[in-house]
């Protein structure tokens, strides 16, 4: 079978086209980090995703049904939006968001799922689980199991559960059904933990369907491989519309798979800079934050080495921020790797300025971003002041703020 | 110092299977662990596991979820579980340290090898760490003169176990079925089968865990491992019971049920 003219996926662009020592070896090992630290209960587990996935990357079949799945039922490709009000508060830089917000379900989340959801089906299983925090990959896992008729149980933190509850209805109205998760904080950290315990006991019948770049090998490459096309389809949009590469790529980072799934294009690139932005919740300083690369340590958790928040005696430290989707002690360990070897560069972002850009955007574009989502827009500003009027920045608006609005409404006494 | 040989050469020379208790530090009270694993040894267990509290217990059923929640809660850390093999390991049991692997990897590997040697542990259990990552552990571990025990489980094929068959030393731990730990109505179908699997791998003694509560379990499972270990099954007599004193004769007579078990 060869694949449809005009398609967006190639081979090439899943397997990462050709970009020079970025996958991880046969151990999952990106440099020091990765790896799979998990009970032996699951090594036949992960080993079997591994193999077939390995096969399904260049299946011009399965390549050929996911592309068909993004084209016809998650909107791609995805637009890039010029928004030159918003620019005017970013030192005059031309500012271009990547639109993930107008995917099916509203974020990038559906990318992976999709490719993750026909992998189920690939691997001969009929139960899938999945772990959400924002609620946009529990949404989009129930999505794409509603698609192919696949049974889905989502964890999820009884605090994102208050927060998102939106979301929680979402999933019950796709016939998910929603396990509230009530120990440790009860937040995605703990959804993991249970939905690892839910996998092992029934690892028979059912994938994990994983929803970002971190956890044991080969779950980061995988995730990256299936959000990849954000960046592929940027980088040729921005050529395209600019006749040059950008100056600079920015995302938000909570586990890292929108703001992978952007850069991974660009780290070939050697003059386009990549920035993250990880929620600095109330500060770095009150100790209420997710910034784990730029605070944290490097530890082993959720089955992954990478960076931690963690205390002197290995515990995991609870993150904070307001939004669930960032909320994360650990982060892949893609990222810890780009950190370390200097090709991209992290940055915290408050609760304060996500929210001050989250508004701005919306007033000055007419878009309501995802709370995550307006981390990479406030660290834009920032970025955008320093680069001047002279530099391209490149944004993954990863997700749209509908669900958002609960919080929104609090915090500016809508 | 006890060692897991001796404690598995006596138990062959008395033709019965050894007896594993596991007990979280810190739980119900950091000296309440070392009184209730105490008692446990004098009624019949051979081998103490302290398990080491960490908050992401990804292998835990409730029951242990629970009991470590409450020994961070109890402000547990690495010097009180030193301290609670020192205690424990008084009564001539062999105590070996349970723990995840990354309290170790920030402790230090090296350190912590040492420092459990030092209190008179015998080896550690590290249900996550696989033979791919193990190397440096084994290494520091043999230098320190501690086993490493590592798990298979009903999934594996028969090549995951001589690989991590290699990597052990003491004993082998099998799981004895798919799931989080946790007492259970009864043992896992494949554990004999998974036994004998092991057996084709490997000389060490291979030990029973995950979902023995009773003395009849024990029994059964005595009929073709060379030890049966309990944890779930000891805290939940802990947590349902009033007062420090009768989670201690609760204990205690849990250990005699089940080491009639493991002679029957």
């Amino acid at each position: 079978m060869t694949i449809a003219e005009g398609s967006l996926i190639t081979a090439a662009d899943l397997v990462g086209g050709g970009v020079a020592g970025d996958d991880p070896d046969d151990r999952g090992r990106f440099g020091v980090f990765g790896g799979r630290f998990v009970p032996e209960a699951l090594i036949p587990a992960l080993d079997e995703v591994a193999k077939i996935y390995a096969e399904a990357k260049t299946d011009p079949a399965f390549i050929s049904e996911f592309d068909h799945l993004l084209r016809t039922y998650a909107g791609r490709p995805t637009t890039i939006t010029e928004v030159r009000r918003f620019s005017e508060v970013a030192g005059g830089a031309r500012v271009l968001l990547k639109r993930e917000d107008l995917t099916h379900t509203g974020a990038h989340k559906i990318n992976n799922v999709l490719g993750q959801a026909l992998l189920t089906k690939r691997l001969g299983k009929t139960r899938v689980i999945a772990e959400t925090g924002a609620g946009q990959h529990g949404v989009a896992t129930a999505t794409a199991c509603a698609l192919l008729g696949l049974e889905c149980v989502i964890y999820m933190g009884e605090v994102d559960c208050e927060r998102q509850a939106l979301n929680v209805a979402r999933m019950k109205l796709l016939g998910a059904r929603v396990v509230p998760v009530g120990n440790g904080s009860r937040t995605l950290k703990d959804a993991i933990n249970e939905a690892f315990r839910d996998w092992v006991t029934n690892v028979d019948t059912t994938h994990y369907l994983f929803g970002t770049v971190a956890g044991p090998h080969p779950f980061p490459e995988i995730v990256r491989d299936f959000a990849r096309i954000i960046g592929v389809e940027a980088r040729r949009q921005v050529l395209e519309l600019t006749g040059g590469l950008p100056d600079a790529v920015a995302a938000a980072v909570g586990g890292g798979s929108n703001a992978i799934g952007i850069f991974h294009a660009f780290i070939g690139d050697e003059g386009v800079a990549l920035h993250g932005y990880e929620a600095a919740g109330h500060g770095v300083e009150t100790g209420e934050h997710a910034c784990t690369l730029t605070e944290g340590s490097i530890g082993v958790l959720h089955g992954s080495r990478t960076y931690v928040l963690q205390d002197d005696e290995g515990q995991t430290i609870e993150s904070h921020s307001i939004s669930a989707g960032l909320d994360y002690p650990g982060v892949g360990p893609e990222h810890a790797w780009l950190k370390d070897t200097g090709r991209a560069t992290y940055h915290g972002i408050t609760d304060a300025e996500a929210m001050e850009a989250f508004s701005i955007l919306a007033r000055t574009e007419g878009i309501i971003p995802a709370i995550e989502s307006a981390h990479a827009l406030a660290g834009t500003m920032k970025l955008g002041r320093e680069l001047g009027p002279e530099a391209t920045i490149l944004v993954n608006l990863s997700g749209r703020g509908d669900k958002d609005m609960g919080t929104a409404m609090k915090y500016f006494n809508l | 110092m006890t060692t897991l040989q001796t404690v598995f050469e006596k138990a062959r020379a008395d033709r019965r299977a050894a007896l594993v208790g596991y007990l979280p530090a810190g739980f119900p009270t950091k000296d309440g662990a070392i009184a209730a694993a105490t008692a446990m040894v004098e009624a019949g267990c051979d081998v103490i596991e302290i398990g080491l509290p960490y908050s992401d217990p990804l292998m835990d059923g409730p029951t242990i979820q629970d009991a470590v929640h409450r020994a961070l809660v109890n402000g547990t850390r690495i010097a009180d579980v030193m301290r609670t093999v020192e205690g424990v390991a008084k009564s001539g049991a062999a105590v070996l340290v349970m723990t995840y692997w990354n309290p170790i990897d920030r402790y230090g590997a090296e350190r912590f090898a040492r420092d459990l040697a030092n209190a008179g542990g015998t080896g550690t259990i590290t249900p996550d760490l696989t033979p791919e990552e193990a190397g440096p552990w084994r290494e520091v571990s043999a230098a320190s003169g501690i086993d490493t025990v590592f798990l298979v489980a009903p999934s594996s094929p028969d090549e995951r176990i001589q690989a991590v068959a290699e990597c052990c030393t003491g004993f082998v731990y099998a799981a004895s079925l798919m799931g989080v730990t946790g007492a259970r109505t009864s043992v896992g179908a494949a554990a004999e089968g998974l036994v004998k699997r092991c057996r084709a791998q490997t000389d060490l003694p291979v030990c029973v865990g995950l979902g023995v509560g009773t003395g009849a379990q024990a029994a059964e499972v005595a009929g073709y491992a060379d030890g049966v270990i309990v944890g779930s099954a000891f805290i939940r007599r802990l947590l349902d019971a009033p007062d420090e004193a009768s989670g201690l004769s609760a204990v205690r007579e849990l250990a005699s049920e089940l080491a009639a078990g493991v002679r029957a």
